[in-house]
C-alpha cells in the first residue's frame, strides 16, 4: 500500500467519528448518557428507536419528509428535461440570460424567502401539504436539474438527434426512445443531486408545514426543546435521517465520479 | 457544439421559467415591497422610500453579521479547497476501494443540515462528547456554549466535516476525466510529480476547482441550520451569521421593513460575487 492512501484514510476517519458518536449515543439509555462519558454503550437499548418506531408524531415525520423529497424530485427532473434539451441543443431569444437568471435562484438564501413563501403558499391554500414543500424546493432544484442535464446533454453529439429523424422518428419518439435512455446517467445523477438538496433543506420545510406534513428534521427540533433533554431519542432520531441518504448513495455510487466528470459539476 | 438558432424552443423551457418565476418573482416582489414600506399594524402600509435600506446599510449589527459572515467563508474557503484537493490527488484512481471511499465521502452531504448540527452539538459536547472530552483532556479549555473562540472552532470544524467531500468529489471526478495519455507522456518526459500537478492536473482542474469555489462560497455565505442548532448563533452573537440575524429579524421581531431590505442587499451580495465568478468562468471556456 502506498504511504500517500493514509490521507483519505485518515479522513474517512474523521468523518465516521461524529458518525459513530451519534450512533453510540442512540443506543445508550438516557442514565447512562447523564451519567459520564463511554466510549461505547455499556447498557445497550434499543428503547430510542422503538419509541420512535411506534410514536406517530415521530414516524409520520420521516413519511412526510420522503413523500415532499419524493414529489420535487420527479418534479424537477421531469420540466427540466426539454428546457435542459433546449438549452444545449438550440440559441433562442434571451438564451444566455435565461440561464443565469435560473442559476441566480441557486443563489438566493432561503432566509431572504421563508416570509413570503409563507405568505404566498398560506395564499393559494397549500400551507401545510407536501406540496407546497416540494414546489419551494423547485427553488433550487430545477435550476440545478437544468444545469446538471444540459452537461450531460452537450456531450451527446447532435448526429444522434439527425439520425433518427432521418429513420423516421418523431421529435417525442426520438426524445423518449432514444434520447433519454442515453442520458440516463446524468438523469440519475440530476435526481441525485434534487434528492440531496430537498432532503438536507429544513429551513424552508419547517416554516411551510405546521402538523399534516412536518418533516423529521423538524419534528427533532421540537423533542430537543420541549421534553427535556433526550439526547438518546434525539441521536436516534439522526441516525435515521441518515439511512435514506445512505441507501441513496450506494444505488448511484458507480455514477457519482463518472456523473461529476461528464456533466457540468 | 453549433447550435441552431430555434425560438420554438422557449415552448420547451416555459415550464421551468414559469414554475420558477412563480417561486422566485412572487416572492421577490413580497420582499421588495416590505422594504420601501412602512407598517404601523392593521395591514396599514406607507410608502417610505430607501429609509429601510439606510437603515440597515449604516446599522452596526448589520456590518458586525456581514464581518462574520466574510470571515467564516474565506476561512472555509481556505481550508477546504486545498484540503480537498490533496484527498483528491491521494485517493486510488481505480480498484473495488474507489467506490468504498466514494460512498464513505459522500455520507456527510446527504445529511440533513439540522441533523449535522445536532450531531457537532452532542460529539462536542465539554463533558460527554468525544470531541469536547478530548480537547479538554489536552488540557485546553473548551466550551463551544461558553467561549466565542470554541464556538468558531467547531462552527468552522463542523462545516469541514460536513463539505470538504463535496471539493473532493468535483476534483475526483476531474482528475478521473484526464485521460492517460497524458500521463504517459509526462511519463516518457521523465516529469517529477510537482510538474505533473502544475502542468497536466492542475489545468485540467481549473473547470471543477471554479464550481467548487463558487458552490461552496455561495453555500458557505447562506449557512443556517446548521450553525442555529449547534450555537443558536451564540456565544452572546458571536456566530451569528447573515442568514441567521436575517430569520431572527423577520420571524422572531417581525421587522418586516428592515428584514426586507436585509434581505435585498444581502441577495445582491452573493449575486453580485457569483455574477463575477460566473463570467471569469464562461471567459475561460471560451463562450
Amino acid at each position: 500500500m502506498q504511504k500517500r492512501y493514509l490521507i483519505p484514510i485518515v479522513y474517512i476517519i474523521f468523518l465516521m467519528l461524529p458518525i459513530y458518536w451519534l450512533l453510540n449515543m442512540s443506543f445508550k439509555t438516557t442514565n447512562e448518557i447523564l451519567g459520564g462519558f463511554t466510549l461505547y454503550p455499556h447498557q445497550f437499548t434499543l428503547d430510542n428507536y422503538a419509541t420512535i418506531f411506534t410514536d406517530p408524531s415521530w414516524y409520520m415525520g420521516y413519511v412526510n419528509s420522503i413523500t415532499y423529497v419524493a414529489i420535487n424530485t420527479v418534479l424537477s427532473v421531469a420540466v427540466a428535461l426539454p428546457a435542459a434539451y433546449a438549452f444545449s441543443r438550440y440559441r433562442f431569444l434571451g438564451d444566455k440570460h435565461l440561464f443565469f437568471w435560473l442559476l441566480s435562484n441557486r443563489m438566493a438564501p432561503p432566509a431572504v424567502f421563508v416570509l413570503p413563501f409563507l405568505q404566498l403558499y398560506s395564499s393559494v391554500g397549500l400551507f401545510d401539504t407536501h406540496l407546497a414543500v416540494a414546489l419551494a424546493h423547485t427553488l433550487f432544484n430545477i435550476p440545478l436539474a437544468v444545469w446538471i442535464l444540459e452537461g450531460f446533454m452537450s456531450g451527446v453529439p447532435k448526429e444522434l438527434d439527425e439520425t433518427a429523424y432521418v429513420d423516421g422518428y418523431s421529435f417525442w419518439g426520438f426524445f423518449l426512445k432514444i434520447f433519454v435512455p442515453t442520458i440516463a446517467a446524468g438523469i440519475g445523477v440530476a435526481a441525485f443531486f434534487c434528492f440531496m438538496f430537498s432532503w438536507v433543506e429544513l429551513l424552508l420545510a419547517k416554516n411551510l408545514t405546521a402538523v399534516e406534513a412536518k418533516p423529521i428534521a423538524a419534528a427533532m427540533t421540537k423533542t430537543a426543546s420541549t421534553s427535556g433533554y433526550e439526547l438518546g431519542l434525539l441521536a436516534a432520531a439522526g441516525v435515521l435521517t441518515i439511512v435514506p441518504g445512505a441507501f441513496v448513495i450506494y444505488f448511484v455510487r458507480n455514477y457519482i465520479a463518472k456523473g461529476f466528470a461528464l456533466g457540468r459539476v | 457544439m453549433n447550435k441552431t438558432v430555434n425560438q420554438k424552443a422557449w415552448f420547451f423551457v416555459l415550464p421551468v421559467f414559469l414554475m420558477v418565476a412563480f417561486n422566485a418573482l412572487i416572492p421577490l416582489m413580497t420582499v421588495v415591497n416590505y422594504s420601501v414600506q412602512e407598517s404601523f399594524g392593521n395591514n396599514e402600509f406607507f410608502w417610505s422610500g430607501v429609509g429601510w435600506f439606510e437603515q440597515v446599510l449604516r446599522s452596526e449589527r448589520f456590518h458586525a453579521a456581514l464581518l462574520r459572515q466574510i470571515l467564516f467563508t474565506s476561512l472555509v474557503l481556505l481550508i477546504q479547497i486545498p484540503l480537498g484537493l490533496v484527498i483528491a490527488l491521494a485517493m486510488p484512481r481505480s480498484g473495488p476501494w474507489v467506490s468504498v471511499c466514494l460512498v464513505l465521502m459522500a455520507l456527510p452531504l446527504l445529511i440533513p443540515w439540522n441533523v449535522v448540527g445536532a450531531m457537532w452539538n452532542i460529539f462536542a459536547l465539554p463533558d460527554i462528547g468525544l470531541l469536547g472530552k478530548m480537547i479538554n483532556s489536552l488540557g485546553i479549555p473548551y466550551n463551544y456554549t461558553r467561549q466565542p473562540i470554541s464556538a468558531w472552532f467547531t462552527t468552522v470544524l463542523m462545516d469541514v466535516w460536513h463539505w470538504t467531500s463535496l471539493v473532493v468529489l468535483l476534483c475526483y471526478a476531474g482528475l478521473v476525466s484526464i485521460p492517460d495519455a497524458y500521463y504517459q507522456a509526462a511519463k516518457v518526459d521523465g516529469a517529477k510529480p510537482w510538474a505533473v500537478f502544475r502542468y497536466i492536473q492542475l489545468p485540467k482542474l481549473k473547470h471543477v476547482l471554479t464550481i467548487a469555489i463558487l458552490l461552496r462560497f455561495m453555500d458557505s455565505f447562506m449557512i443556517y441550520s446548521e450553525v442555529v442548532v449547534l450555537t443558536g448563533g451564540g456565544p452572546g452573537n458571536s456566530t451569528t451569521f447573515l442568514s441567521i440575524d436575517l430569520v431572527k429579524m423577520a420571524i422572531g421581531q417581525f421587522d418586516l421593513g428592515p428584514a426586507a431590505a436585509m434581505s435585498i442587499v444581502y441577495f445582491l451580495i452573493i449575486l453580485l460575487a457569483s455574477w463575477l465568478f460566473f463570467t471569469l468562468m464562461m471567459q475561460d471556456e471560451g463562450r
